[in-house]
């Protein structure tokens, strides 16, 4: 089993859900986060004075899957895809159990 | 003129007072908006509370003292009366009947008198916010409010020596803006600047308010505020030549606030390259403190450039405060006391009736009285009670700290 956690533009969120939703990924989590990477923030203005926003905005979906993971990662590779500074990355980590709250069921079963 | 006919003047007029001081009223309700906009989320409680605690202070303290001080007669041209409680009686029918020329009620000029105070005393708020303790600024305005402003109205409207002279005020550019203003800057070199506004080598680092769409609302209701601010102060509807004049006082006020919007929004555009949502706004503000001082006079066009002019004072006054380390969150000092001071100096380029020297000679007693003195009061304050906040309290945010609830409490911060 991997999780699969992509830190994405808030914008992308729709078209990353929905091209999951197409391979057939059955679950998201999802959570507002912040940070930086090598974009370094950015500047605004306010009454007449430059302040960096040192973290933005972006958001953190997480998938577990036991296959295809290939696929959810190309699938959300492309959905997030501009193009431009500040797309974000995709991070794959082993998961060791997996329980489904409910049932009691685990692992694969619970995914 | 039969006796019907003037008192459906008089009635007319009377009403046209009241109207005007309950559209001044709301201004209070403006800068409410406007100062809880331009805050951040933590201190935006403590500023509502702030403000309506102020105005209904004001009104208390006016009626107590303030308004027989100012319009009570003088002992001399420098000294008021200090006549005491405003008693209920309503000599002006009387005296219409005598032959003066008295007409409106004594009343409808209190209620009408009684919300400018409240407005001089709004525009302090709003610099000191974020930092200061709300009590002692309630003091404070128990004292301004009650002697410090009307021992200066008195000077000017009361009759009093700056009348004398000749000084040339309509609405109050000096009476009521200059002067909020030199009280808030003396506040605000008391109290100091918000902790983490300037930086170690002076660099300016903004701290953007919690909502700009509060800002924006604020400025629009006090833009609708000022037509009874200006139009009210015309004090009379019911003739030709008043209702001609309050025509021209409206659309006056109105097209100078929008000069000193457009004029501030590509001021600030070419100076930083974004258009500035606040300096826009405050350009708006400094519009209508800058016509307020002769709005009867200049043509529609001249008005919007009076306006426009404080538009972009205001920009370079609020730059320019920033560089002295004087922290102005709302920038209440530049728009009141910056664009005031233009105001009162463009009326002798328009009206006969006005010139240089009277204005020069109002500009300065109004500021140096008021600076003065609220500097000596905010020192007394500062030396008994202190007059800021814990620097833990100010990072934990004053509303916890002096009202115990925030103003979101379902929203999670983000600091």
């Amino acid at each position: 089993m991997k999780l699969i956690t992509a830190i994405i533009k808030p914008f992308k969120l729709d078209d990353v859900r929905e091209s999951l939703s197409e391979i057939g990924v059955q679950g998201i989590t999802v959570t507002e986060v912040k940070g930086f990477g090598r974009q370094k923030g950015h500047t605004e203005l306010y009454r007449g004075a430059e302040y960096v926003v040192d973290f933005l905005p972006k958001m953190k979906v997480e998938v577990a899957l036991d296959d295809d993971v290939e696929r959810a990662v190309e699938a959300i590779a492309k959905a997030a895809n501009t193009g431009k500074i500040g797309d974000g990355k995709i991070f794959v980590s082993s998961l060791e159990q997996a329980i489904r709250i409910r049932t009691g069921e685990t692992d694969k079963d619970a995914l | 003129m039969s006796a019907e006919f003037n008192e459906l003047a008089y009635a007319l007029d009377t009403f046209y007072f009241l109207i005007s001081g309950a559209l001044v009223m709301w201004m209070a309700a403006g800068f409410t908006m406007l100062e809880s906009g331009l805050v951040r989320a933590k201190n935006t409680t403590e500023i509502l509370t702030k403000n309506v605690s102020l105005y209904a202070i004001a009104c208390i303290m006016y009626m107590l003292m303030g308004y027989n001080i100012m319009y009570g007669g003088g002992i001399s041209a420098l000294i008021p009366s200090f006549g005491g409680i405003l008693g209920a009686t309503d000599n002006a029918a009387a005296s219409i009947a005598a032959g003066s020329d008295a007409y409106y009620s004594d009343i409808s000029d209190f209620f009408f008198q009684v919300v400018f105070v409240a407005t001089a005393m709004s525009i302090i708020s709003g610099a000191v916010a974020e930092r200061m303790k709300l009590w002692a600024f309630l003091l404070f305005t128990v004292v301004l409010t009650g002697v410090i402003y009307p021992i200066q109205g008195f000077w000017s409207w009361g009759g009093g020596f700056l009348a004398d002279l000749g000084y040339s005020d309509y609405a109050g550019s000096g009476i009521v803006h200059l002067f909020g203003a030199a009280a808030a800057l003396a506040a605000v070199i008391v109290l100091g600047p918000r902790k983490g506004k300037y930086g170690p080598d002076g660099e300016v680092k903004p701290i953007p308010g919690a909502n700009m769409p509060l800002a924006t609302l604020g400025v629009f209701i006090l833009w609708l505020g000022w037509f009874g601010f200006n139009g009210g102060s015309e004090l009379k509807l019911s003739d030709v030549d008043s209702a001609n004049a309050v025509a021209l006082v409206f659309a006056n006020t109105n097209l100078a606030a929008a000069g000193g919007v457009i004029a501030a929004l590509i001021t600030a555009r070419l100076m930083f390259g974004k258009a500035d949502l606040t300096m826009a706004l405050n350009g708006g503000i400094a519009g209508l403190v800058a016509i307020t001082a002769g709005p009867n006079v200049p043509s529609l066009l001249v008005a919007s450039v009076i306006g426009a002019v404080g538009g972009v004072l205001v920009v370079f006054s609020i730059i320019g405060l920033d560089k002295l380390k004087l922290d102005d969150p709302v920038g209440a000092i530049s728009a009141h006391g910056t664009a005031g001071i233009w105001g009162v100096l463009a009326v002798p380029l328009w009206s006969a009736d006005a010139s240089f020297g009277p204005q020069i000679i109002g500009i300065l007693t109004i500021f140096i009285w008021t600076f003065v003195v609220s500097m000596i009061l905010w020192l007394v304050l500062k030396a008994t009670m202190g007059i800021r906040v814990s620097e833990e309290d100010e990072m934990t945010g004053l509303d916890v700290v002096e009202c115990g609830v925030e103003a979101y409490p379902d929203f999670t911060r983000a600091q």
